[in-house]
């Protein structure tokens, strides 16, 4: 099996010595259980050091390893040579984000974008520790656990085209994570958060493309929580109308 | 990292445009083929009786005031859908100058003809 070869095209970019990005093409011997990461490791440590690129967990957990994958966003350590072989393999960083570095790129608007959504939950009140946990069903639970799931990887970002066209965007991920709290009984942040979510920016800038949904790799569904975020920002509206704030 | 100015936020005035793409889409998926099988299939082909789309018989429909609002609403709820359509597909397209106009030209049209399909359903009635 070791006889089978694969070839791994890699988008260099090292600022210091290239203008723009170039296409880099390496030989690995072929393996059915190695993943994307793996080649680029296997790369590293037997063809050439120099190549950069994001990783921790290795299970996807982490969502540091997301890159294009022959022009489709994934992570690299979820995805295996298997899934390309005898084709060649492109690896590309992901779209839509600056390029830091070969296949590492800036999450700095992304990771701004989670942050000012306030991904945290905020309590009616502060409760006393003696006075117990906060209860909640299963039912409760159910409402919210799925956009839940997200590890901010980013490639719902690299996939929109309307994040593609305006940065300003809030975006799959950090619209989905504000479903994620508000939806949340614990929560009653909601009011703030939906000052977010009723701009043009926020849910408005969606246009129910759906790509966000298929390249997630946790099932989180960004584009569903943003429909139901929709429906609450046209509820929110027509309460506006009658008691403006 | 600290933003020395607070934000404002602004809010979109998308969830009426939204509202009337919705209802009319779901218009045009659940209505539009029965309303194409019968107009353009089923009549002309004398299947229902070339009787049922005659003169007399849609004048009455549309005069009455019940015949008027659904006439109304299949007109005008599609054409709402369509152009807001329109209007976002001009901006994937690449369209990014002049959205003002943009969006005056395609609702101000839906709101024309709407208003146009409402004066004339008046007048006959
Ligand atoms: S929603 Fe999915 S694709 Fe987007 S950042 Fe979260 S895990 Fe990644
Ligand atoms: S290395 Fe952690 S998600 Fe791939």
């Amino acid at each position: 099996m070791t006889d089978n070869i694969i070839e791994i095209g890699i988008l260099r970019y090292r600022p210091e010595e290239d203008d723009k990005p170039v296409m880099q093409t390496y030989e690995i011997p072929y393996n059915d259980e190695m993943s994307i990461l793996e080649a680029l490791h296997y790369i590293k440590d037997h063809l050439d050091s120099t190549v950069s690129f994001r990783w921790s967990c290795r299970m996807a957990i982490c969502g540091s390893c997301g890159m294009m994958v022959n022009g489709i966003p994934k992570l690299g350590c979820k995805v295996f040579l298997r899934d390309y072989y005898p084709k060649k393999v492109t690896l590309e960083p992901l779209a839509n984000f600056p390029i830091e570095r070969d296949l590492v790129v800036v999450m700095d608007d992304f990771i701004k974008k989670l942050e000012a959504i306030k991904p945290h939950i905020i309590s009616k009140k502060k409760k006393c520790l003696t006075e117990g946990t906060h209860k909640q069903t299963p039912a409760e639970m159910e409402k919210y656990q799925q956009f839940a799931m997200c590890i901010n990887c980013g490639l719902c970002y690299a996939a929109c085209p309307q994040y593609a066209l305006d940065k300003k965007f809030t975006g799959p991920a950090a619209l989905a994570l504000i479903a994620r709290y508000n939806r949340d009984n614990r929560d009653a942040g909601a009011a703030q958060r939906m000052e977010i979510v009723n701009q043009e920016e926020g849910v408005w800038g969606c246009t129910f493309v759906g790509y966000c949904s298929v390249v997630c790799p946790k099932d989180v569904d960004p584009a569903a929580a943003i429909q139901l975020l929709k429906i609450d920002s046209a509820k929110d509206y027509l309460i506006g109308m009658f008691k403006p704030d | 990292m600290a933003e020395t100015f607070e934000k404002v936020y602004k809010r979109s005035h998308e969830p009426i445009f939204w509202g009337l793409f919705g209802a009319g889409g779901m218009l045009t998926a659940f209505i539009s083929p029965a309303m194409i099988l019968i107009t353009g299939v089923l009549v002309p082909l004398g299947l229902l009786g070339h009787e049922t789309l005659s003169y007399e018989k849609v004048h009455v429909f549309a005069t009455s005031w019940y015949g008027a609002i659904v006439l109304f609403i299949l007109i005008a709820l599609p054409l709402w859908h369509t152009l807001h359509r329109i209007f976002h597909g001009l901006h994937d397209l690449g369209f990014h100058k002049g959205r003002d106009i943009q969006q005056v030209f395609c609702y101000g049209f839906a709101f024309a003809v709407s208003v146009f399909v409402g004066t004339i359903l008046l007048q006959m009635a």
